[in-house]
């Protein structure tokens, strides 16, 4: 690689300034204020504030309910991202092969990432709310069954799992259709010739190859399941029934907005921060290994 | 189409402003609000006629989102030394303004801006749920209690005679033969908490929270696991495992279904009246009457929901003058009438009931006296004559959390409000400890 170099010692940081104006301001300032605010109990107009260590925290850790929250978070994401990933990797071997009318079939598919996450849970809340619903009123002329999720947890969970994935999937496939056009075709023939089927080509090349693609995406996955789908809690379920769907990020934003106690959802927050921190963490760490080849 | 209409609109507007404003500095009135649709109409139809009946102040209403994103934006507004002059604020945000130290207290502004209005003459509970110390701490504006609603179509179908139900028991046995009549819905409510929690409570002389609900010191434990709370929520509870109940969900969205013409009997806020009104036209006929009661308890009222118009600091004198002659024109008599009249909201003076009452208004639309005589008929104690809760949007959502895991069958009944309730005293503990 060719090495840069700069005569006036102090161009370099000049250029990167903006960036780190933008990262600072936007950032590191809000995130440290969170962080600050977490020891604290504050009142909403701003005229109260007690320092009261790390009290907010021990009122999450000891809450059953936060616990339960956490757990929520974590199987909503595994799902999301293996549900996802699975779907994506599958349609984007199919989308890979020579057919007619290809680029309009990709373009269909690459849909769904444009649309925010809100939007996205209004339309699935048209299709499947128990009363509107297209499909609860399908359903009715079938079976008796009564799809009313807003007392039933597991049917709630598998709606916004379920719209979640459609809504990353343009995303996911964008991802895999290139990770899958960038693998030599000179490999796979010669494996052909050695008389490997389809799906033996796939596992033990194809798979393998797009490793890095598939490990950049379950990161980044659990990230957006973790944290950007709170406009589709909230168009959809609003937490329930119960507290069935009530996710960290939801729960979060309702103790902080809806319930105005601003240190404990900052509280809340940090320990957001944290598993973020975490999930970054493992993404450079793995990734730039390689993982595999 | 709709969109179009309101680009003109707004268009129109910053003609008519950008043309005016040479000639007449008027001063602005900033009124942030939460009412939308037909409600949201009628709040830009009450600046319109301010404005248009003086020369001095222009009241801008802007709408900021629900309730609690209205509350938001004005935290934030304040925080940032920008708040509105007027913002509206739901009740069970009433604590949380009280205790803020940010609002400038009715009573005080308009003393100061010269400006009489006689208190006496509001309605009982609407007076006891903002005052303090017999003085108004912000301008009562939208004010409703909840009703019984019902479907006459779907009653004549079930061979049910054309009455609402008084009683729980009627509740149950007529909801059991709309059902058997092929009603997808016999009985359901909006807001589970305001409706089967705080008003069964407040109408049933019981108590909901210690310090008289809040009332006399900061409340920080909730009652509504007692026998009667208990008795409510297993009667709902058997409603869903029977049939005759069915939820569908928290905050108003349950009046989707009613609206939609599925219900036969239903719970909701008297504020309803307009939007059903415009819902069920040309599709099915309607009724009201009081909330019905359980047999054996003393008598209490129900409570007010709705919201009132606050008045931040950290404006000019001047302006605030504006804000005492708007509040001057709202509790004038005509638009009180006006008001009470296009929406279902209560009428807050006793001298606009009789208004309407003399107007014919009400022998014109009955359902609209429903609320009124409910609240007429109901006693003040002080099981009934409100509740203020710190954090109260925390509260609700702790209850209307529990009773999801009852109606599913996931808790029974007692251990559900015992849940909600041991939620609800942590997030009033953390309220009191902020303003120890």
């Amino acid at each position: 690689m060719k090495r840069t170099v700069f005569r006036n010692r102090w161009l370099p940081y000049a250029l990167v300034a903006p960036q780190v104006a933008i990262t600072v301001v936007f950032f590191f300032w809000p995130a440290l204020d969170s962080v600050r605010l977490s020891l604290y109990r504050a009142s909403p107009f701003g005229d109260r504030l007690i320092y009261v260590g790390l009290a907010n925290f021990e009122r999450l850790l000891a809450d059953e309910a936060y616990r339960r929250s956490a757990v929520t978070s974590f199987v909503f994401s595994f799902f999301v991202t293996v549900v996802g990933l699975a779907l994506a990797l599958l349609l984007a071997s199919l989308a890979n092969a020579r057919i007619r009318g290809l680029g309009v079939y990709r373009s269909l598919l690459l849909w769904p990432y444009g649309i925010a996450p809100a939007i996205a849970g209004i339309i699935w809340l048209f299709i499947f709310h128990p009363s509107y619903g297209v499909l609860p009123y399908l359903l009715s002329f079938v079976t008796a069954y009564q799809f009313n999720w807003f007392l039933k947890g597991w049917v709630a969970m598998t709606l916004i799992v379920v719209a979640a994935v459609w809504k990353q999937f343009g995303y996911n496939l964008a991802f895999y259709l290139a990770g899958l056009q960038a693998i030599e075709s000179s490999v796979i023939e010669a494996a052909s010739v050695d008389g490997a089927g389809p799906i033996r080509r796939f596992f033990a090349i194809v798979f393998p190859l797009l490793s890095p693609v598939t490990f950049f995406l379950f990161t980044l996955n659990m990230t957006f399941a973790f944290f950007d789908t709170f406009g589709l809690v909230h168009s959809v379920t609003q937490g329930g029934p119960g507290d069935a769907t009530s996710i960290m990020v939801y729960r979060a934003w309702k103790d902080g907005f809806e319930g105005l106690q601003l240190g404990y959802s900052a509280a809340q927050s940090v320990i957001l921060m944290l598993v973020v921190m975490l999930l970054t963490a493992m993404q450079f760490r793995y990734a730039e290994k390689k993982v595999t080849y | 189409m709709k969109a179009f209409v309101m680009r003109s609109a707004a268009l129109a507007a910053l003609v008519l402003t950008v043309s005016a404003s040479p000639a007449l500095a008027k001063t602005d009135i900033q009124w942030w609000h939460a009412m939308q649709g037909v409600l949201g109409e009628r709040v830009n139809e009450i600046a319109t006629k301010f404005n248009a009946s003086q020369n001095d102040y222009e009241v801008k209403p802007v709408f900021k989102g629900s309730y609690p994103e209205t509350l938001n934006a004005a935290v934030a507004a304040y925080r940032a030394k920008q708040p509105p002059h007027v913002v509206q604020v739901f009740e069970a945000g009433t604590q949380t303004m009280l205790s803020s130290g940010a609002v400038y207290p009715v009573h005080q502004l308009l003393k100061d801006n010269g400006v009489s209005v006689d208190w006496n003459d509001l309605i009982g509970p609407v007076k006891s749920y903002y005052s303090t110390g017999g003085n108004l701490a912000s301008m009562a504006f939208n004010s409703s209690t909840p009703i019984l609603y019902y479907n006459k179509d779907l009653f004549k179908k079930a061979g049910l005679p054309d009455k609402p139900p008084a009683t729980w028991n009627e509740v149950e046995s007529m909801a059991k033969k709309l059902v058997a009549a092929g009603a997808k819905c016999g009985y359901s409510t909006a807001w589970p908490s305001w409706v089967l929690m705080e008003n069964m409570h407040a109408l049933h002389d019981q108590p909901f929270a210690d310090h008289s609900n809040g009332f006399d010191g900061l409340a920080t434990t909730l009652k509504i696991n007692g026998a009667f709370g208990v008795k409510m929520m297993e009667l709902i509870a058997r409603g869903g495992r029977e049939g005759w109940f069915t939820y569908n969900g928290r905050l108003s969205k349950a009046e989707a279904n009613m609206g939609g013409g599925e219900c036969g009997i239903f719970t909701t806020s008297s504020a309803y009246i307009a939007g059903l009104t415009r819902a069920s036209e040309g599709k099915f006929a309607w009724g009201t009457g009081p909330l019905p009661k359980m047999t054996g308890y003393p008598q209490g009222n129900s409570v007010i929901g709705g919201a009132t118009l606050w008045v931040m600091k950290g404006a000019k004198p001047e302006e605030y003058k504006g804000v005492a002659q708007f509040f001057k024109y709202l509790a004038s008599t005509e638009n009180q009438a006006w008001w009470a009249g296009v929406t279902g909201y209560l009428p807050l003076t006793n001298t606009a009931v009789k208004a309407m009452e003399a107007s014919g208004h009400y022998a014109k639309h009955p359902h609209q006296k429903t609320s009124v005589t409910q609240m007429m008929a109901g006693k003040t104690t002080p099981n009934s004559q409100g509740t203020r809760l710190g954090n109260f949007v925390s509260v609700r959502d702790a209850i209307e959390e529990q009773m999801e895991n009852i109606l599913s069958g996931k808790k029974t009944a007692k251990q559900g409000l015992d849940d909600a309730v041991a939620k609800s005293n942590d997030v009033l503990k953390e309220f009191a400890a902020l303003y120890k």
